[in-house]
């Protein structure tokens, strides 16, 4: 059969951006998906809780103490007579709240400091990270108790505490982003029409290092909420009445021979949460950066 | 080589005279003193007891005193343990965490090496597969909930090991297996993608293709070359063991040093604060430096200046 070869062949293929492939990539990942779906689940149970459950989180029926799981008290009661259903929800608030507010002051701090460094480079770059050096010499966990128990006991400090250490991770991430970024092509043409620095910084080379920031910050997520939980069980966490899986886990603790599933439900719940947050957080990384796929 | 350790020490000692100096600041920032109790002592005896222990001079002082003492080994006198020096309550809690976190990391790595290998060897297959999502599941589990989990069925449901505390080989298990868990499965991550990354470099197919028995590549040319991300990550690893357990020495009343930091706060025992703070940071820099210097010899390609 003879080939039109007058008639140019089209190759019709859709527009692809680099996003979209990723989000294609993404929903591909049931394991992404699922945990995306149980944190977003979880997003809205404790935002609409007044709505699933008729029980407050500092509710005491002193009549109903330490009780197992019923119709009436699905996952029991305390030994304050508080509905743990009604608390594990409510307690999810506190952990997500740790998790995104931690994470916008570390991009509030971390995102300039790294930037600064990594365009400015040179002697400011030097000082920035003979900083991070000293930062990183610090244990994490016990310099967040010791900034805990210097910024006194609200929550918002506790989101302070968190962010105030976590944010090195991030400038060192961007800064290294940026060193590599700022010797390509497409910046050193930016630079030759007239771009300023700050411009370039923010239109070509935080743009291109997007992918990592997102990545880090999802596994960073659930590394606050841990922290939250773990301070909250030792005792200089949120204050009670708020609800905190890790302060529930401290109450069942005691009571870990006569009523076990007290401690079970906190404690499922947070494995739960951490682990959708590493499968998300894999499933972003395969997306965005399809080179590191294995 | 020998100047660069030489540099990195140097440069250890300022980090940690700069560590010193923030925690000194950090702790007397915190409200309270070192002398509240339920029953407020009369104020005479508070100027006496700050007179003993130097807190009546200005701050500055107090810390050129403390750092001279750190610089002859002398951490200062606990607040809290009536007369105890710091130096010897560190002393008993060190040995614990040291062995707790040592403990460990020797079972992380022997899980975990193995596991990562096995998968990638064998990539796409049962093995792979379950190693993965065992490595997931372990990377994303706190310590302390999979601690309450264990103790929950070996403890209370089982009845085969002891809830908590220090001193037989039944106590150790579970502290030792919740510490591991994440490192464990770290490992396993990290051996998997390098021994699959190792697996397809060119040197490795010229070794098969000289006639080089299979088992003698897998080990000489794929599990050696291998082994150079898991070294980069064991030395911040064993320094997370030893620094954080101590929320696993709390769950399961081990009185090493995390616990005796803890309750240093609380206490507001401003020297055993510092005193932790302090072998906290050394434990991480010379892990870090040891990991430096091993790597170089792993990896004849590394050279320090």
């Amino acid at each position: 059969m003879a080939v039109e070869i007058n008639t140019p062949v089209v190759f019709e293929r859709p527009p692809h951006t680099l996003w979209g492939d990723a989000i294609i990539r993404l929903r591909r990942n049931y394991f992404a998906m699922g945990g995306l779906a149980f944190i977003i689940l979880l997003s809205l149970a404790a935002i609409c809780a007044p709505l699933i459950t008729h029980y407050g989180f500092a509710d005491q029926h002193l009549d109903q103490i330490l009780q197992g799981p019923s119709a009436q008290h699905w996952m029991g009661t305390d030994q304050l007579g508080r509905d743990t259903f009604a608390r594990l929800l409510y307690g999810a608030r506190t952990s997500l709240a740790v998790g995104i507010f931690t994470q916008f002051i570390v991009i509030v701090i971390g995102l300039p400091i790294g930037a600064i460094a990594g365009y400015a480079g040179g002697r400011v770059d030097n000082y920035i990270m003979r900083f991070v050096d000293v930062m990183y010499a610090f244990p994490d966990i016990l310099l967040i108790i010791l900034l805990r128990s210097v910024l006194g006991g609200s929550i918002y400090m506790l989101f302070l505490a968190i962010g105030l250490v976590a944010w090195v991770n991030i400038s060192r991430l961007v800064r290294g982003q940026l060193m590599a970024l700022k010797s390509r092509d497409f910046v050193s043409a930016a630079k030759a029409m007239g771009g300023m620095g700050p411009y370039i910084t923010w239109r070509h080379l935080l743009p291109n290092a997007l992918g990592p920031i997102i990545i880090s910050i999802t596994f960073n997520i659930p590394r606050a909420i841990f922290t939250e939980a773990a301070l909250s069980y030792i005792g200089i966490g949120v204050k009670p009445p708020t609800p905190s899986w890790g302060a529930m886990i401290q109450d069942g603790f005691n009571l870990i021979f006569s009523k076990p599933y007290m401690l079970l439900f906190p404690a499922i719940a947070l494995a739960l949460l951490m682990l959708a947050f590493t499968f998300l957080g894999d499933g972003l990384r395969d997306a965005l950066d399809p080179k590191m796929r294995r | 080589m020998g100047r660069f350790i030489i540099r990195r020490v140097l440069w250890l000692i300022l980090v940690l005279f700069v560590v010193l100096l923030i925690t000194f600041i950090l702790m007397h920032l915190v409200p309270g003193g070192p002398w509240d109790r339920e029953k407020a002592l009369a104020p005479k005896v508070i100027e006496a007891l700050n007179k003993r222990y130097g807190l009546d001079l200005p701050l500055w002082r107090q810390f050129v005193n403390y750092a001279w003492g750190v610089l002859h080994g002398d951490l200062g006198i606990s607040y809290s343990y009536s007369d105890r020096t710091v130096v010897s309550i560190l002393a008993h809690g060190i040995p614990k965490t040291a062995t707790l976190g040592i403990l460990a990391f020797v079972v992380a790595q022997a899980i975990g090496i193995p596991f990562g290998v096995a998968a990638a060897l064998k990539q796409n297959s049962a093995v792979d597969y379950a190693s993965v999502l065992f490595s997931t599941v372990f990377a994303s589990i706190p310590g302390f909930v999979l601690g309450i989990l264990l103790i929950v069925l070996f403890a209370v449901v089982l009845h085969w090991l002891p809830t908590s505390g220090w001193g037989s080989i039944q106590q150790l298990i579970m502290p030792v297996f919740c510490l591991a868990a994440l490192p464990a499965a770290q490992s396993a991550r990290i051996t998997r993608a390098s021994t699959l990354d190792v697996m397809r470099q060119d040197y490795v197919r010229t070794a098969r293709s000289k006639g080089i028995m299979e088992s003698t590549v897998r080990v000489r040319h794929i599990f050696r070359n291998s082994l150079i991300p898991v070294v980069t990550v064991a030395g911040p690893e064993l320094a997370n063991l030893i620094t954080g357990s101590f929320i696993i020495e709390n769950l399961f009343a081990i009185p090493g040093v995390g616990r005796l930091f803890v309750q240093g706060i609380f206490a507001r025992d401003y020297t055993l604060i510092m005193g932790g703070v302090l072998f906290y940071a050394i434990t991480i820099a010379l892990l870090n430096l040891v990991v430096d210097i091993l790597y170089a010899a792993i990896d004849p390609r590394i050279r320090y200046e």
